[in-house]
């Protein structure tokens, strides 16, 4: 494989600024002061915790750690690192009771399943923390995953605002180092940890590190798959990313809205989000 | 002659004229205690940049007869005034605007030309096009307005200048985008590197008003900027931050510059017509 990683080399001062401005912005609009937040003890939500807080101020951004039963210790751990480093306040409401009471009706069920109903739970969790402690719920998800659908759909992507959506795994590890954020989280590979041993790269098939460099060239460079080809990277692999882009685009996009009226929300019904903002 | 310029790069509310009439009146007040002659807005400063649906809501007509052009143009009566609202004409049909207010009189109203309708712009979707490029007078000499896309083509600034033009307005509503390993990102150095390039090969003063704040997901990046004749940075405003950019410039370089460097005195506006209108010619066949 070739190695284009240089290219997506971000300034991370620029990238810091815009994004807790950003944050800031949109707590402000929703007439809030506060951020709440799901800490895995990964990469990402440690990222958008670090730029919650230099945005808001550590006091004002609650961390969640929503353990399930087969999650392991050491993500706990990692996250606690977070949570010390920063002095960010701090809620534990495992899972595993409410996911149980569904997961136990069917013996058979798959892990696909499994970790949609985690990632949906969470998201209740987060969404009843947001109203309990006046706070805006942070996504924490990253350009790769959210463009390869690799993610739950109204699981982590149910979130009020995408502080780090348009930044590739990449880039989520330069910022990351740059916040310096607790080493042993930037060291470690990437898992939703679902079930022991799972990794991001194994269940994927390929590492973070190539797809992004694919991603780079076709989303922000436009290349073609031809000339993404030309390149040097292996044709199958180029054909699997873009397929798996493609068929995961539902996950991004709102629900389509069956056209009848003259006027129909999504159609022609146009406003920005922040237009109601305060 | 000495001209003081007050650039207000400001963050205006989306949707919410009120909120930003009283934030340029303010804003007014506090450029000519300071001591400024003129102060630019960036565009759409009344009500913020992608106003969609909220177009026909938002227009007024550019007359005493509109409560909130009355304001403006009585402020006007302390401090000359480039202000960026959405137009609306007789006929019901809608433009980004910019508008020149001095001595409680609006001397000129721009129409942007070039309304961006790709990638994350729509603008052509909401506006019609402006059809005029003219060059008007102020008490500080001739001066011409463009407003963000109008400048990332080169005739429109050509036209102006051979208008008569020595002072160029530019306001915007500039999305920041780009972000790479420079410390500035890449569109904001095209920007930079595009109002230079007026300065200098037209040996004008550019004047640019750029916006910051957040709608959804797109920053503003700022940078407000003035450009002297010889294509260098006079001042430049923050980035992303708001900011009231004071800065005193001597139009008296403009003749300097000239008298060193006639690009003016040697430009063949004929020759441009005639070679067009042959291209022109040639194309329609």
């Amino acid at each position: 494989m070739p190695d284009l990683l240089h290219r997506l080399n971000i300034n991370t001062d620029v990238g810091r600024k815009i994004i807790t401005g950003f944050i800031r912005d949109q707590v402000q609009k929703a007439g809030m002061k506060r951020a709440v937040l799901g800490l895995s003890g990964g990469i990402d939500s440690a990222l958008s915790a670090y730029l919650s807080a230099d945005a808001l101020g550590a006091e004002n951004v609650l961390c969640v750690r929503m353990p399930y039963k087969s999650s392991a210790q050491a993500s706990l751990d990692d996250a606690q690192l977070v949570i010390d480093a920063l002095g960010l306040p701090t809620i534990d409401l495992p899972i595993t009771p409410m996911a149980d009471a569904l997961i136990e009706r069917f013996p058979d069920m798959s892990n696909l399943r499994k970790g949609n109903i985690m990632a949906r739970l969470r998201m209740v969790t987060l969404y009843d923390q947001s109203v309990a402690w006046g706070g805006l719920v942070m996504g924490t998800s990253n350009k790769t995953e959210f463009l390869l659908g690799y993610s739950t759909i109204y699981g982590d992507s149910g979130v009020a605002i995408q502080p780090i959506a348009d930044l590739y795994k990449a880039q989520v590890r330069q910022l990351a180092k740059a916040m310096q954020i607790p080493q042993p989280l930037l060291d470690k590979a990437p898992s939703a940890d679902l079930w022991e041993g799972q990794t991001d790269e194994g269940e994927l098939g390929f590492t973070y590190n190539d797809v992004d460099q694919v991603l780079f060239l076709i989303v922000d460079e436009r290349y073609s798959l031809e000339e993404v080809v030309e390149e040097g990277f292996d044709r199958a692999f180029v054909e699997k990313v873009w397929k798996r882009v493609k068929a995961n685009h539902f996950k991004r996009t709102m629900p389509n809205i069956c056209k009848l009226s003259r006027r129909t929300i999504g159609h022609d019904f146009l406003y920005l989000r922040d237009f109601t903002g305060r | 002659m000495r001209l003081t310029v007050a650039l207000a790069q400001m963050y205006p509310k989306l949707g919410d004229i009120a909120h930003n009439l009283n934030r340029h009146l303010t804003l007014a007040a506090e450029a000519v205690a300071q001591g400024a002659d003129l102060l630019v807005f960036p565009e759409l400063s009344l009500t913020g940049y992608q106003v969609q649906d909220l177009v026909p809501e938002l227009a007024i007509k550019a007359t005493g007869d509109n409560p909130t052009f009355h304001a403006l143009l009585d402020a006007s009566r302390q401090i000359d005034m480039m202000v960026g609202f959405v137009h609306e004409d007789r006929r019901q049909r809608f433009y980004t605007a910019a508008a020149y207010l001095s001595r409680g009189e609006c001397l000129h109203v721009h129409h942007k030309l070039y309304l961006p309708t790709y990638g994350m712009f729509d603008e052509g979707r909401y506006f019609d096009q402006g059809e005029q490029a003219r060059a008007f007078d102020t008490r500080f000499g001739r001066f011409g307005m463009l407003i963000c896309e109008d400048f990332w083509h080169m005739s429109p600034a050509y036209l102006l200048w051979q208008d008569g033009a020595d002072v160029l307005l530019f306001q915007s509503a500039s999305p920041g985008r780009g972000l790479d390993g420079d410390e500035r990102l890449a569109d904001l150095r095209w920007v930079e590197l595009v109002n230079q390039a007026y300065g200098s090969m037209f040996t004008n003063y550019v004047i640019h008003c750029n916006r910051v704040g957040y709608e959804d997901g797109k920053n503003f990046w700022g940078g407000s900027s003035i450009v002297d004749p010889n294509g260098e940075f006079v001042t430049r405003g923050h980035y992303f931050d708001e900011n009231l950019i004071i800065q005193q410039i001597d139009l008296n370089d403009i003749r300097r510059t000239r008298a060193r460097l006639p690009l003016l005195r040697d430009e063949r506006p004929e020759l441009v017509h005639r070679e067009l209108g042959r291209i022109l010619h040639r194309n329609g066949e």
